[in-house]
């Protein structure tokens, strides 16, 4: 039961941010995520902002192929 | 590609795989992981513990590409499979009063209890709302003040502050007729549960996403630190899941075991602190029965005597008889992973998805229905 | 002010039923057929006839792109032109609430005509009939619709051998998107409309280009996996089709991560699967692209003797999983 997704937030008012997703917007709560800010992708849980979160799947993966073929651990080094 | 044309390259992309990088990328992961399988030789486990990796794994088809020696198992990461059985019972009698509205997640509508399931109880006139987020049940408890609306609380660390979260905003509204049916659940503690039983044995864990987002990976350490198996946080695209295989495969190699992080983008050392906060501030920890493990020390969530106002258990207990399991279910050794649901006589005869007999047939997460669902043991494709 | 509303009496038969079939049914349907306003439609037809019947309930009524009438003539046109028809003739059975708006049901039934005229299909007979408030959801639709089959052309599952291909005619999910979207608080970009369109005229051009295509079937409730599962159980062959091929814009994607549903699972109004032989393939995809509501046809798709009567799915990262039947309604999960 952990079905969650990246979106961002494109306005905000009181405790309610709108979210987008690939042109979908809905309006979730930011009662667990008050420091979410306008511009930040976000975790989205029924409902709710998880945690800020930086989409770099590409970053990640290539940095970890990277150091299958001898390159030093790079992954903290790109965050 | 390097790390740094990776990264020019993934600010164009929005930091997203294209389909072809996503392809060469799983087969340069696969062939890193066959690699190292051979070299160590012995055959390997390594436990998903999330119902949700569970899906994702077998949605693109991970198993087949593995070698021999690599399997992969599933664990208790199914809320709804664990719950003790006559949680649906009472759900289900709840719900059979005119006094009451019954939201839940659409996830458990058709989860039998002993005798009839949700959606049953919805055709048979009882009022069922199937919500998308826990505070969708504020709007239902305004609209039908009359009404007592109760929210099926179920899941781990990631659904848990926003059951909790529903709670403290229907008392900041004053909606007094909000209530909780709850069977939260906590993962540390079957993990622990899982380590100390003799008859599981698991060279690894792809530790839960999600659930870290909120705990944070100081909650997982013991894994290492105690029991010297390796842990790694692990994301939810099948790329992300083979990442997190080569670094299991790496630390076994070596004989080492750390909790590592491959899901950085998303989750933080120290979590979710607001959403443990908000956890703590509805919930205190309990000991609680897991189906097909049994009691397990502090592994429940149990509503604070604060909130009790909105326990429904509480206000208005029911009292449902408790079924015994199916004589021949495999339920509770396919839960810790000792055997794979093939290995259940009744899987994929008596036993499926709309005829369901034991717990992990009844959820879409649940490790049988996957396997039913996606084709393992009664798969004729080939490679 | 009754004169907005639907009432009981206009569904009585009396006075007010025939000031609505005068002022409201008659006049967006019109055609010689119907005018006759007998008790039924006297039609001239000549060969083998292909007959089906469908009822239409959907909530909300109107919808990005469309209306339940739209799909009330599209969806039996389109049932039609599957079995490798041309559709000729409708009927129009509608079941009206009490205090359903009048100027709605204008709406309906004006959509209803120029559905039907595109699809080159006329409305011969119909019935109205009026329920007391709360009996029904607004108005329920039944059409009916016969078709005459074209020569030569013979589709059936059982011709439905191994080494084909399957073709889809679009992307998928965009009906399922527009209606659901509204259900679950989520606010589609104005691109995504429902894709509810007549494909008579893409059917006819594909048995044209490729007339020994086995089946055609449009994936509506249950989405591809329903019609492809169906088929193959069937056919008794397995059927392996390619997730990078499966066509799915950004938007109805992004509604389907956020609600956990699968688009192969999304119900359409608007598209077609085709089963046809490996030499007539570029013929009829060809065919399908120059049709307006086949522009973006892909090749999904192929048939096997492995796996009889199964769906596969080679998945991006190259392993393969089931796609299994459909069960139940489409509920958002979290899991």
């Amino acid at each position: 039961m952990c079905l969650a997704v990246p979106a961002k937030i494109l306005s905000i008012q009181d405790a309610l941010a709108k979210v987008e997703l690939s042109g979908v917007t809905k309006d979730v709560s930011l009662m667990l995520l008050p420091e979410a800010k306008i511009g930040d992708y976000v975790l989205v849980h029924a409902g709710f902002a998880m945690q800020i979160v930086d989409e770099k799947e590409a970053e990640e993966t290539y940095a970890l192929l990277d150091e299958m073929n001898g390159a030093p651990r790079t992954v903290e080094a790109l965050s | 590609m390097t790390a740094a044309e990776a990264r020019a390259h993934a600010s164009a992309a929005d930091g997203k795989l294209t389909r072809k990088e996503e392809r060469e990328a799983a087969q340069a992961l696969v062939a890193e992981i066959q690699r190292l399988a051979a070299e160590i030789g012995r055959p390997l486990r390594y436990m998903e513990v999330c119902g949700t990796h569970t899906v994702s794994i077998f949605r693109a088809g991970i198993r087949q590409l593995l070698p021999e020696n690599v399997a992969l198992v599933s664990g208790p990461g199914c809320p709804v499979c664990v719950t003790a059985d006559d949680y649906m019972d009472k759900a289900i009698a709840y719900a059979h009063r005119d006094d009451v509205i019954l939201a839940t997640f659409g996830d458990m509508l058709k989860v039998p209890g002993s005798q009839s399931s949700l959606a049953e109880a919805k055709a048979e006139g009882a009022d069922i709302r199937i919500v998308y987020s826990p505070l969708d049940t504020l709007a239902i408890a305004r609209e039908n003040p009359e009404k007592k609306v109760i929210f099926l609380a179920v899941g781990f660390e990631t659904t848990a502050p926003t059951a909790a979260a529903l709670v403290l905003a229907a008392e900041q509204a004053g909606l007094q007729n909000v209530y909780l049916l709850s069977a939260q659940k906590l993962v540390p503690p079957a993990l622990r549960a899982l380590l100390t039983d003799p008859e599981v044995r698991v060279d690894g864990f792809l530790l839960p996403g999600h659930v870290s987002v909120v705990t944070g990976l100081d909650v997982f350490q013991f894994v290492a630190d105690e029991f010297h198996t390796p842990g790694v946080v692990t994301g939810f695209t099948p790329v992300a899941i083979l990442r997190s295989l080569v670094r299991l495969l790496q630390q076994t190699e070596k004989g080492e075991a750390r909790i590592e992080n491959e899901y950085e983008s998303v989750v933080q050392a120290a979590g979710s602190p607001a959403a443990r906060r908000t956890m703590a501030e509805v919930y205190e920890t309990v000991d609680a029965p897991w189906r097909g493990i049994g009691v397990i020390p502090q592994s429940g969530l149990h509503m604070k005597e604060a909130h009790v106002a909105h326990d429904i258990e509480r206000l208005l207990p029911m009292d449902v008889p408790v079924g015994d399991n199916h004589p021949g279910c495999r339920c509770g050794e396919v839960l810790r992973g000792i055997v794979t649901p093939r290995e259940c006589p009744l899987f994929g005869k008596a036993c499926i998805p709309t005829h369901a007999i034991g717990p992990c047939m009844v959820s879409v997460e649940g490790v049988c229905a996957a396997w039913y669902k996606y084709g393992q043991g009664r798969f004729e494709f080939g490679k | 002010m009754t004169d907005h509303l639907i009432t009981l009496a206009h569904g009585a038969g009396g006075k007010l039923s025939a000031e609505l079939m005068k002022n409201v049914i008659g006049p967006a349907f019109s055609n010689p057929l119907l005018d006759e306003l007998h008790d039924g439609a006297k039609l001239q037809a000549s060969g083998r006839l292909a007959f089906t019947t469908d009822s239409y309930v959907v909530r909300p009524l109107f919808f990005a792109g469309g209306n339940i009438g739209k799909l009330a003539v599209c969806g039996t046109v389109n049932d039609l032109a599957m079995t490798g028809a041309v559709p000729r003739y409708l009927s129009c059975g509608l079941i009206l609430e009490e205090g359903f708006p009048i100027d709605d049901l204008k709406r309906i039934v004006s959509t209803m005509h120029d559905m039907a005229a595109e699809a080159g299909i006329q409305i011969v007979t119909g019935d109205t009939k009026v329920v007391e408030r709360g009996k029904a959801d607004g108005i329920f639709i039944n059409t009916a619709g016969v078709g005459e089959l074209i020569d030569g052309v013979d589709i059936s599952p059982k011709n439905v051998r191994p080494g084909m291909k399957v073709l889809l005619s679009g992307y998928l999910g965009d009906h399922a998107a527009a209606i659901l979207a509204g259900r679950h608080g989520l606010e589609l970009p104005p691109d995504i409309t429902t894709d509810c369109a007549p494909l008579a005229g893409l059917t006819q051009a594909v048995l044209q280009a490729a007339p020994h295509t086995a089946v055609l079937r449009d994936p509506t409730r249950g989405g591809v996996a329903a019609v492809l599962n169906e088929i193959a159980q069937a056919s008794g062959v397995g059927i392996l089709i390619d997730e990078d091929a499966v066509p799915v814009r950004d938007a109805v994607r992004g509604v389907c991560d956020i609600l956990g549903f699968d688009p192969l699972y999304l119900a359409n109004e608007g598209k077609c699967i085709a089963f046809v032989p490996e030499e007539e393939t570029d013929a009829a995809l060809a065919a399908m692209k120059s049709d307006p509501h086949g522009r973006d046809a892909v090749i999904l798709g192929e048939t096997t003797d492995k796996a009889p009567g199964q769906v596969g799915l080679r998945t991006t990262i190259g392993g393969i999983r089931i796609v299994d039947m459909p069960v139940g309604n489409l509920v958002p999960r979290i899991c």
